[in-house]
């Protein structure tokens, strides 16, 4: 058929000869194994070594927990921490429904305006929403306080933010996002014909709602609330913030704590794994739902769905809707911006007090915040570059069973997103800042901890992104002639690439703006914008704090922008919890 | 060329047997049809000849090379296989022209000689001009025939065509499987056609495999598989064969039920035993009138439960006395209806008899 060509058929001849040689790939999928089981075993195998070892004797022993778990002041801590995590689950759950309803079921006006607000105030970490509400509502000098006293001539205004009424509500105002996710996810996917078959008999929009709409998501709604528990329950910075100050803590800060002078890193281990314990569980418990919810609604393809027409509701429900994102954005941005232009934020923005000096202090005049801001961004880079490295691999072996026990490997993949920063941390300083792998003091020990902190959203990314490829692509490539690591490089890769570019984004963000595990890893020489941000409040510091947030934001955001196009908004919320 | 052979091969995924026991050979040059059902093995055949699957027993030959067993699989870009995908498995990413280059290119084939090579094989499938088209710009017969080009152009050893035709258009079907047949004419290569169309396999196929639950159940030319069928399966998927339950009286005559048929008489068989008689339903005769009882037929009266009208044909199905129903593809002449009362034929040199 293909005229006889003597040159190229001995070609093929010494082709098919010379590939005998041993294949590659296995070596580079066992190579991509063995830096998962580093960058996530050994950490959380440090820890609980740790919890079990006394430093002072160098035995193995059961006092830490003994210690941990018996001394009211301990204990006081995990009462908070349930309390607090359990009131933003209840408060974003309720937040999030509401407004993902609003968003997918009526015809509220401004609808694309409040997704987009909502999404904004996920990208926003909530330490810098505590900064800018303690602008707002500290006791006597927040701005909404004195402005209460001046209005209503009262002795003091009724907010008070250094508490843990102040820490739910700010927490639950950048974790409801979770919630509005799973929910407008699952709202979107209820097939149109269920709402409308319970209209055609009879029911009321009201009655819909609730007898179908509701119950339909209502996996997706637990799921979404047990998220904000877990994320509630491993912030760090937003306590640190507002309640340490107060003198009331949390886990988190009590973890903390252990690690200001005397330290007590064995102590801390034993008070660290009960909360890895209920973190890992509860995110079983998530996924369960998520599974089971998947089941109920996956069947509806989305269909055109003709909104709730609300007549002159439509403007309270909006006036109810916009309130969360003007607690988590609009107030906390305006706040920021006031403050980082302000000579002194208590004087509040006058024509004398306006300044850019901080700007240029953090961009120009003062060292530190300079190498901080170059730190942020290389470390995020590269921490980005190695989680979306890693994901795509192990989720490759992984999704085609190219290695014996790769399910395990998909597993230890996503393991650390049960792992709260700060106890992430603690491994990593137990198990890098000595011998025989010393990585403390470099900028490798964050960036290593960044990329382990945000690998399982980029594997959860990637591994979407692979499931969607037939493997028939791909072995149409083999029978072609292609070995397996070719195969991967020539088909497989180019057909992800937007899925890289989006996966990178995931894991860049994040690491961008992280606080809870970079507090405890960073030395003077390796310090990041949070880092500095954090010092710089625990002084009283606020307006070069607010001048350093908005321009970590500003570049979160220039970044999303420009990414925008290609990837799209649902891609990167949706990425998050799933 | 090569001539494939396929030794006691078997395969179980988790607790289900995928195949039981498959011995097959191939012919150098031959074009085979695997034909069965969905879930009868063939699927995993396909997959075990082009090396993505591993036998748990049986080996895989490739003239004196063995290529797979369950110790070892000649991994797939050293078989020198080409497979055609039912989703033929066109890389979005690249062109009609990369696509098909892409196999040359792993061969080292200098730059020139793949453009020489692309060409020609884009007049033997009829694209030339569509070089720099994705495979989203082109249609489903066209995309059908880049994935055969590229399977082509790098002259495989052997060919394999998993349901190549099964996302076309039924006209666009038919119009391919004679397109196959001439590129095979032509080149000759040993081909293995995996496909559930029965039609398919008989107008394409030098010989074909039937398969069943994993298992062979007969392999011949198409002529032998119609006309000769060695299994109730065989009968009943090929051409739709009536098959009536029944025990062997005497040579040539079955008790089905209160009813007594003649037969063509069945090879080792003997009085006593379980037999199928099987008629297809083109050669069962239906009438209004109890017709002239002549030597060579069988008559039985029943009552016509089912009718459907197919243009030059209709479809019947008549009750037997004794709940046995009989299909019949008759001429769309006489006009019958369902409930009526009618007289089915089933003349003896029609009926064959195999054991039940």
């Amino acid at each position: 058929m293909v005229p006889e060509a003597p040159v190229g058929s001995s070609a093929e001849h010494r082709f098919h000869a010379r590939r005998r040689g041993l294949d590659l790939s296995i070596a580079v999928w066992v190579g991509v194994a063995a830096i998962l089981l580093f960058m996530v075993i050994v950490p959380l195998a440090f820890i609980f070594v740790a919890s079990v070892h006394s430093d002072e004797t160098d035995r193995l022993t059961l006092a830490n927990y003994v210690e941990a778990f018996s001394r009211a002041i301990y204990l006081q801590p995990i009462r908070n921490s349930l309390l607090l995590a359990a009131a933003v689950a209840v408060v974003s759950c309720l937040c999030g429904t509401l407004l993902s309803w609003a968003v997918s079921h009526t015809d509220m006006p401004a609808r694309n305006l409040i997704r987009n607000l909502v999404f904004a105030a996920f990208v926003t970490p909530s330490f810098l929403g505590a900064a800018a509400w303690i602008f707002l509502a500290a006791p006597n000098s927040g701005w909404l306080n004195r402005a209460w006293v001046a209005l209503t001539g009262a002795a003091h205004g009724p907010f008070n933010i250094y508490s843990l009424g102040g820490a739910i509500f700010v927490i639950a105002m950048y974790s409801y996002p979770y919630t509005f996710a799973f929910a407008s996810n699952a709202l979107e996917l209820i097939p149109s014909e269920m709402e409308r078959s319970a209209a055609l008999l009879g029911a009321s929009w009201w009655r819909i709602t609730w007898r179908i709409t509701l119950p339909l998501v209502r996996p997706a709604l637990i799921a979404g609330a047990v998220l904000s528990f877990l994320e509630a329950i491993a912030e760090f910075g937003t306590p640190a913030f507002l309640l340490i100050p107060a003198g009331q803590q949390v886990i988190t800060t009590q973890l903390y704590l252990f690690f200001q002078f005397p330290t007590r890193p064995n102590l801390a281990a034993a008070y660290a794994i009960p909360l890895l314990l209920v973190t890992a569980g509860l995110f079983v418990l998530q996924q369960r739902l998520l599974r089971r919810g998947r089941f109920t609604t996956v069947a509806g393809k989305g269909a055109v769905r003709e909104p709730f027409r609300l007549g002159r509701w439509r403007w309270v429900l909006f006036a109810i809707c916009i309130i969360p994102p003007l607690c988590s954005l609009i107030l906390p941005y305006s706040a920021l911006v006031v403050t980082s232009l302000s000579r002194a934020w208590g004087r509040g923005p006058l024509p004398g007090n306006l300044t850019t000096h901080w700007y240029r202090w953090a961009l120009f005049e003062n060292g530190a915040a300079r190498m901080a801001i170059q730190h942020s961004l290389t470390y995020a880079s590269a921490a980005a570059t190695i989680a979306t490295v890693l994901a795509i691999f192990t989720a490759y072996v992984a999704h085609r069973r190219l290695l014996p026990g790769a399910r395990i490997l998909a597993f230890v993949a996503v393991a650390p997103f049960v792992v709260p920063g700060i106890i992430l941390a603690i491994g990593f300083f137990s198990a890098y800042a000595r011998p025989p792998i010393v990585l403390y003091g470099t900028g490798w020990m964050l960036i290593a901890a960044f990329a382990t902190r945000f690998l399982p959203i980029a594997y959860s990314g990637s591994e979407s992104a692979i499931r969607s490829i037939d493997v028939e692509l791909e072995n149409a490539a083999r029978t072609l002639g292609s070995t397996a690591l070719r195969t991967f490089g020539r088909i497989t890769l180019p057909l992800l690439r937007r899925h890289v570019l989006s996966t990178w984004l995931t894991a860049f963000i994040p690491s961008l703006r992280e606080l809870s595990s970079a507090v405890f890893l960073f030395t003077p020489a390796t310090a990041v914008m949070t880092n500095v941000i954090f010092d710089l409040s625990d002084g009283g510091n606020f307006e070069p704090v607010s001048a350093l947030g908005v321009l970590m934001m500003a570049m979160a955001f220039g970044l999303i922008a420009v990414a925008y196009p290609v990837i799209g908004r649902t891609v990167l919320i949706h990425r998050q919890g799933s | 060329m090569a001539q494939i052979r396929l030794v006691n091969l078997r395969k179980t995924f988790g607790t289900a047997v995928a195949l039981q026991d498959i011995t097959l050979t191939i012919e150098d040059g031959e074009l085979l049809a695997i034909l069965g059902p969905s879930g009868c093995g063939k699927t995993t055949t396909m997959q075990l000849l082009a090396g993505f699957v591993v036998p748990d027993a049986g080996e895989v030959w490739a003239h004196d090379r063995l290529i797979s067993s369950s110790r070892a699989v000649v991994p797939p870009e050293r078989r020198r296989m080409s497979l055609v995908f039912q989703s033929y498995a066109l890389w979005p990413h690249l062109t009609v022209f990369q696509n098909i280059a892409f196999g040359l290119e792993m061969r080292r084939v200098p730059s020139d000689q793949i453009r020489r090579r692309v060409n020609s094989i884009l007049e033997i499938v009829n694209l030339v001009g569509y070089e720099k088209r994705y495979s989203h710009e082109l249609s489903g017969g066209q995309q059908q025939r880049v994935a055969l080009a590229r399977a082509l152009v790098v002259e495989p050893d052997t060919l394999l065509l998993d349901e190549p035709l099964s996302n076309l258009d039924a006209n666009l079907r038919e119009q391919m499987r004679f397109e196959i047949r001439r590129i095979h004419d032509t080149t000759r290569i040993t081909t293995v056609y995996v496909t559930h169309d029965q039609a398919e396999a008989l107008v394409i196929a030098d010989r074909i495999a039937v398969m069943n639950k994993g298992l062979i159940e007969q392999t011949g030319t198409p002529q032998e598989i119609y006309e000769q069928p060695q299994s109730r399966f065989v009968a009943s998927f090929i051409g739709g064969a009536n098959c009536l339950v029944g025990q062997l009286l005497e040579p040539g005559l079955v008790r089905c039920g209160q009813l007594q048929f003649r037969a063509k008489d069945g090879r080792g068989l003997r009085a006593g035993d379980e037999v199928v008689l099987c008629i297809r339903p083109h050669a069962v005769k239906v009438h209004r009138v109890r017709p002239d009882p002549g030597a060579g037929t069988n008559l039985a009266g029943g009552h016509l439960v089912q009718h459907a009208y197919l243009g030059d044909l209709q479809d019947i199905r008549i009750l037997l006395p004794g709940g046995a129903q009989i299909r019949a593809l008759t001429p769309a002449g006489n006009f019958f209806q369902a409930g009526e009362e009618v007289f089915v034929e089933l003349p003896i040199e029609r009926c064959y008899l195999l054991r039940s």
